[in-house]
């Protein structure tokens, strides 16, 4: 187990096309290459340029970020005099307040508690893979980390907070808060994130949830 | 590519030996065989990429990752239906319900997602009301249309114009997301627009059933199986069974 965790095993190398089932080998890509599938072309591996250092600086600046994002006021509206601050979190517990306690729950966990997950089990995963093989725990964070990605629509609530802007915009005077311009800073350092991580290197070093020995492993078979 | 090449490595030789007794060449490309891992007995796992060999009744776990391996993603059609047929019966409240309700001291005047769109319209702002269009109304039903399109393919078993069914496959899990825009648009109105006793926005109830829409739709891509497009007629109906 602990010999085969860590190293390329030649069953790492054969791929099972994830939208068209394609049995294929990978190459051996260099940094930066993709590996697409011959039939549907499907991206099968990405191999990010970035070193896992230029990573790891990458993922602790969006985790500071949101820290930011989440703590100065977004947006302001100022009517005869009168000035209302709002967070990203001052939005939610509006719309909890008002009696959408299901819209208020989806808006937290897209807006803020999936983003800042998805930070925190990616530098989880980083650390943990360092000093191979990483603890079977570290899979959980990486299977969690893939399956929070698509709900974390930092992107899309801006997108929505301009729009709500021009809406209120003939009422007030809008005034844009600090954290309007880190979320807009985070649209692109997320993707930077997210394209410099590669989560099939860091499966190669989490040990296995069985044994190697098991019969169900293709690796296996030749091994013995 | 030298990617479709199943040469050194234990896994290798054992699909090549199979290849062999159908009466292939060794070393011969994949995608001119088209091959799929389940036609060997082989199953991707959906959340660490590792292939391993499904056991005989078809379930399994990933010894890698520990997760459940499946030839194929269980009942993908009877999910992907259930949720798309709740998906379209939200839809209907969630476009004919109030999302927001503006109360000032001479009254109270409700807006549906459509009236919102064209009350955004105006001569700067008409493309931003293009882009809350798209994703309100466009998105949640050319999502379920779509759905709706690849399940029928599947079901009939065609075979061909895959990689067409594929990408309208990809474009939806893409753009899927982009519909929780107007959620996050009324979330950010009510919580700016609370001048009592001036003026004030409450959420209405369609605010409620267009989330809902939205994320019954998200899984509902998911619960479909991409696979199955690619499946031969044959394999398709022992996957219903």
């Amino acid at each position: 187990m602990m010999r085969v965790a860590g190293r390329r095993s030649p069953a790492a190398s054969l791929a099972a096309c994830p939208d068209c089932d394609l049995l294929q080998k990978l190459p051996s890509l260099a940094p930066g290459e993709t590996a697409r599938c011959l039939r549907c072309g499907a991206v099968l591996w990405r191999r990010p340029a970035d070193s896992p250092t230029a990573t790891l600086a990458l993922v602790l600046a969006v985790g500071i970020l949101l820290l930011i994002a989440n703590t100065v006021p977004m947006l302001g509206l100022s009517i005869a005099g009168n000035t209302t601050l709002t967070t990203v979190i001052g939005g939610v517990l509006e719309m909890w307040r008002e009696g959408r306690q299901e819209t208020a729950l989806l808006v937290l966990f897209a807006a803020v508690l999936a983003p800042a997950l998805e930070v925190v089990l990616v530098l989880v995963v980083l650390f943990a893979v360092r000093q191979p093989p990483a603890p079977h725990w570290v899979g959980a964070c990486l299977r969690a980390y893939e399956r929070i990605r698509e709900w974390s629509m930092i992107e899309i609530m801006l997108l929505g907070v301009l729009v709500a802007l021009i809406k209120i915009a003939e009422l007030a005077t809008v005034i844009p808060g600090l954290a309007l311009f880190v979320l807009g800073a985070l649209v692109f350092l997320r993707a930077a994130m997210a394209a410099a991580f590669d989560p099939r290197a860091a499966w190669e070093c989490i040990a296995w949830a069985t044994d190697v020995s098991s019969p169900a492993a293709v690796t296996s078979e030749g091994e013995q | 590519m030298s990617a479709a090449q199943l040469s050194d490595g234990a896994a290798g030789q054992a699909v090549e030996e199979e290849h062999e007794e159908a009466g292939l060449r060794r070393g011969q490309p994949v995608a001119a065989l088209a091959v799929s891992a389940s036609a060997h007995g082989l199953a991707g796992c959906e959340t660490c990429g590792l292939v391993s060999r499904l056991p005989a009744h078809d379930r399994g776990n990933c010894p890698r990752c520990g997760e459940h391996l499946h030839g194929r993603r269980p009942a993908s059609l009877e999910r992907t239906w259930a949720l798309v047929v709740t998906a379209l019966i939200l839809y209907l409240p969630a476009n004919l319900l109030p999302v927001l309700n503006t109360l000032t001291p001479l009254g109270s005047e409700t807006d549906t997602i459509l009236q919102g769109v064209v009350e955004l319209w105006s001569p700067t702002s008409w493309p931003l009301a293009i882009v809350v269009f798209l994703a309100s109304i466009t998105i949640p039903l050319g999502k379920l249309l779509a759905l709706g399109y690849l399940l029928v393919s599947v079901q009939r078993g065609w075979v061909e114009s895959g990689r067409q069914r594929i990408q309208l496959y990809r474009m939806i899990r893409f753009i899927g997301r982009w519909s929780m825009l107007d959620v996050f648009v009324d979330t950010f109105v009510v919580a700016l627009v609370q001048l009592k006793p001036l003026m004030w926005v409450e959420p209405g109830p369609g605010v409620a059933f267009f989330a809902g829409v939205v994320v019954v739709t998200m899984i509902a891509v998911n619960s479909f199986d991409p696979r199955l497009i690619w499946d031969l007629p044959l394999r398709t109906s022992d996957d219903r069974a």
